[in-house]
């Protein structure tokens, strides 16, 4: 290993920690400081599908032409029961509360995120 | 005169072996079970072994060309429009940005590619924002830079080797 090679390696050591410092700083910020939510909102290929309470428990289907995704509220809580994409990783996501958490289907174009009503944005990234 | 033509004939087919060659890694790589199953979406992107060693030993024009044409082919072949428009982002962002750290000389090939693979994530990730109209994808970003890192590691690995032992 030359020297110059040995700059380099110390280079992109630097670099790398840096850059995934920064992101885990910014993704500690997003997960943990933020309250929880009280409404569901449900959006299809960009478009306002629906706006469900938290404390309501319920059973919905969010219906297309050509895709069904089962949306459940329970105990505060909402989480993906079916979908008929082909991947299904949306059903595997535990289910969301906290303000501006989400579960997508990429497949399906179906966004859920919860939102918080009242008060003021507690989102500190934007 | 007659050499240059013939430098350019190699060049062209050259290129040609290349594509197919990164055309038939994305299909190996699509028919390989996932690396993680945990974690959606993540893949070590075994054409861009290629990318890289193009980048390197050809030129930045070369490696965006073979990137362009195996995005372009497999999505005809194994995909769909929503399926290149991603790759396409993806592939874009990654490379514009090793070239220009290519250029200024201060990382490794290894560094480079690992940019490469944060940078592919994130143009995805931009993409899939804009389809969906909505940036709550965007914190996905945090554990796609770490699976970026250990991806581009792993290819820069692989294009590091191929660079040094390879003669073209």
């Amino acid at each position: 290993m030359t020297k110059t090679d040995g700059k380099k390696l110390k280079n992109d050591i630097i670099f790398v920690s840096v850059l995934l410092f920064v992101i885990s700083v910014i993704g500690v910020f997003y997960f943990f400081f933020r309250g929880e939510g009280d409404t569901v909102t449900v959006t299809v290929a960009r478009e306002c599908y629906g706006e469900y309470a938290l404390d309501e428990d319920r059973v919905l289907e969010i219906r297309t032409e050509h895709s069904l995704n089962t949306l459940v509220i329970c105990d505060g809580k909402a989480y993906m029961e079916t979908a008929d994409c082909p991947d299904g990783i949306c059903t595997d996501h535990r289910p969301i509360f906290r303000d501006g958490e989400s579960i997508i289907c990429l497949p399906n174009q179906v966004v859920v995120t919860v939102t918080a009503k009242d008060g003021e944005e507690p989102d500190i990234v934007a | 005169m007659g050499n240059n033509n013939r430098k350019r004939i190699h060049q062209l087919a050259l290129l040609s072996i290349l594509t197919s060659l990164a055309l038939i890694l994305s299909y190996v790589e699509a028919v390989l079970p996932p690396i993680f199953s945990a974690i959606p979406a993540v893949k070590l992107g075994f054409p861009n072994i290629l990318i890289i060693f193009i980048l390197y030993r050809m030129g930045t024009k070369e490696a965006a060309a073979v990137s362009f044409l195996r995005i372009a082919l497999s999505a005809l072949l194994f995909g769909n429009p929503i399926t290149f428009i991603y790759s396409f982002a993806g592939a874009f962002l990654s490379l514009t940005v090793m070239a220009i750290l290519k250029k200024t000389n201060l990382f490794s090939t290894v560094g480079v590619s690992i940019a490469g693979g944060i940078l592919h994530n994130l143009g995805q990730i931009l993409v899939a924002m804009l389809l969906l109209g909505t940036s709550e994808i965007g914190y996905y970003m945090v554990v796609l830079a770490f699976t970026g890192t250990l991806a581009g590691f792993f290819i820069g690995l692989c294009g590091a080797f191929l660079i040094r032992q390879v003669d073209i």
